[in-house]
């Protein structure tokens, strides 16, 4: 077990706990660089989606992790930054300033659906947002002169600064404008939580009475993690429009938004690393199913034909194992492990027992 | 002046008048004790004062401030403290990071300050942590620092609650029955911290409790409440032999 001498102030403040952290998060940076050195196309194709689907988690993470506010409609916010891309850059708006932009609409929409959802939070929380998400597609559809409606749209080539980003022609140059997205933003999020703004979000998860006790003006921090949550996941969508260059309303059913949640979920609720893992395991596991089809197919005897419905059986076992088994997702088993490890051979049998917490009162809500 | 005067204070849940007609006035540097049976409305006041309820008639007024109509949380910044009777802390954080959020109130960076941490954020992280350190070193809380609230014994989770009421610098601490649920070493040591802390930070205290030895050790004085309305005023001794309050604890002979 690690312990730390701490002598200062700016110890605890610091972005990585000890030297050894900030080692082994600057090989895995190298390492993320150089993948185009050492992956194949396809794959590299494959992380890049990861990719983008760990900025779409971190920004549900934000809301649903940190601040304890659930939301089954983030789907819609990722179609806000990927359709707002695609009209700015038609419009002629230059990529670097298209893409923020396209975020920051995706944050204001958030904001926006934040001021009735305040009024509501745990399981009616999930159902308004649900409703959002469902709606999607339908405003999509309505909103045909812009959006293409059924038929979609094309997403023009990236042009940054005089360089041409195509996600074909050139695919290491467009994994590296997602790597670097999603290193900004994960550094940005790791600021805001080790800041007065981030113990605000989970100050409101924990108890919001309390927090307002504290003075936290809980509505407008509210609205905050609706805004900041939708700005990176509306970055995400823009992103996944260049990903997927050519898109309709199909690529944001309800579907999206759920696997979204349970992204978060599967990775590890609160935690930075949640949204990683999750995004890793959910984002390549059609990869490694379909690697292993016909091996599963001969194992559950069905000849060379593939089952019908497979990926999504095996999907919904993993998912419904976690909750039952995990609920603090893959993040929460590592750290478990990671401990064990550390205490070898003197941690106990127990040490992981679920603490009963004492009974909370409901009467000042 | 009087810090805080609560002038006819009523409310109603329903057809249940919780509070009734209450008046009293807490001197700046006293410890001023609410008792009372249960459902005698005291608690009830503290979130009154707090803010969690709107009174239906009476004011409230804090150093000459007028705080009837003001939000929750708008409450802290003014130099109101308070912990709750069934402790709500945050329960997924350690103790430090509780202490912090005790001192949102005095948070002067932006969220995109915090974002960047520009300067000014990393600075007021600084001070805030010394304020936290000195709140841990007052308390005795060194051997907690860095664990989580979700693991720590009763009695400890208490004490972190007042510390973080504390670490907001308060001029007024609300402390909803801190004695309740504690051993007699862990209420005597209670004891000692409201004393410490009248006299050595000169907070004003508003207490409401149950435990009489507390009370008349600690306050300087009392009020007592039955069913929402006040039924006697004055020290503990005072209070504790008025013949209402024997009565209202008691009840009265049939026959008297």
């Amino acid at each position: 077990m690690r312990i730390h001498f701490k002598t200062g102030y700016g110890q605890d403040i610091r972005l990585f706990e000890d030297s050894r952290e900030a080692v082994q998060n600057a090989l895995l940076i190298l390492a993320a660089v150089s993948a185009p050195w050492w992956l194949d196309e396809y794959m590299l194709g494959e992380v890049t989606y990861v990719l983008i689907w760990i900025l779409a988690g971190l920004g549900l993470m934000i809301l649903a992790g940190h601040t304890g506010q659930p939301s089954l409609g983030h789907g819609a916010f990722l179609a806000c930054g990927a359709y707002m891309e695609v009209i700015l850059l038609e419009a002629g708006v230059p990529f670097v300033l298209s893409l923020p932009l396209a975020g920051l609409f995706a944050g204001v929409v958030g904001a926006v659906v934040a001021i009735p959802a305040l009024r509501m939070s745990g399981i009616y929380l999930a159902i308004a947002t649900l409703a959002f998400g469902i709606m999607t597609e339908d405003i999509i559809i309505l909103l045909t002169p812009w959006t293409g409606g059924i038929e979609g749209v094309f997403t023009p080539t990236i042009s940054l600064l005089g360089i041409e980003i195509d996600r074909y022609g050139d695919p290491d140059r467009f994994y590296w404008l997602c790597l670097f997205v999603v290193i900004l933003i994960t550094v940005g999020y790791k600021n805001i939580l080790r800041s007065p703004t981030g113990r605000a979000f989970t100050a409101i998860r924990d108890s919001e009475v309390s927090a307002r006790a504290m003075g936290v003006n809980v509505a407008r921090m509210k609205t905050l993690a609706f805004g900041l949550s939708c700005f990176v996941t509306g970055l995400a969508g823009a992103l996944l429009a260049h990903y997927l260059t050519a898109f309709n309303y199909e690529a944001f059913l309800i579907l999206i938004s759920i696997q979204l949640l349970l992204m978060v979920t599967v990775g590890g609720l609160g935690s930075i690393h949640g949204a990683y893992y999750g995004a890793i395991v959910i984002g390549l596991l059609p990869v490694v199913i379909a690697t292993l089809r016909q091996e599963i197919s001969d194992f559950l005897g069905a000849g060379n034909s593939s089952v019908p419905g497979m990926e999504t059986a095996i999907f919904a076992v993993i998912i419904v194992a976690f909750i039952i088994y995990e609920p603090l997702g893959i993040y929460g088993r590592w750290t478990k492990i990671r401990i064990w490890l550390e205490l070898f051979p003197l941690a106990r049998k127990d040490m992981f027992r679920r603490q009963k917490s004492y009974l909370k009162t409901e009467r000042m809500k | 002046m009087s810090l805080l005067s609560v002038r006819d204070l009523s409310i109603s849940f329903g057809g249940v008048k919780a509070v009734d007609n209450v008046s009293f006035d807490v001197e700046p540097g006293e410890v001023f004790t609410i008792v009372g049976p249960n459902g005698a409305g005291k608690s009830t006041i503290f979130n009154l004062i707090s803010r969690i309820y709107d009174p239906s008639s009476g004011s409230i007024s804090f150093d000459g401030q007028d705080i009837t109509r003001s939000r929750a949380d708008e409450i802290a910044p003014l130099g109101i403290a308070r912990t709750f009777q069934n402790i709500e802390l945050f329960e997924h954080s350690t103790v430090m990071h509780n202490l912090l959020v005790g001192q949102h109130s005095r948070r002067t960076t932006s969220w995109l300050s915090d974002a960047l941490f520009l300067p000014a954020t990393r600075r007021e992280e600084h001070n805030m942590r010394e304020k936290a350190e000195q709140v841990i070193d007052f308390l005795d809380l060194q051997p907690y620092r860095d664990k989580l609230i979700a693991g720590l014994p009763y009695g400890v989770r208490k004490v972190v609650e007042i510390a973080r009421g504390l670490a907001s610098d308060p001029r007024l601490l609300l402390l909803d029955e801190p004695a309740s649920g504690l051993s007699v070493e862990e209420t005597q040591d209670m004891a000692f911290w409201i004393e410490d802390m009248q006299k050595d930070l000169g907070i004003t205290i508003l207490m409401v409790e149950h435990d009489m030895s507390l009370v008349n050790q600690v306050s300087d004085r009392v009020l007592a409440l039955a069913d929402g309305r006040s039924l006697a005023f004055g020290t503990a001794e005072e209070v504790q032999s008025h013949p209402d309050v024997i009565a209202a604890y008691l009840g009265v002979e049939e026959d008297a």
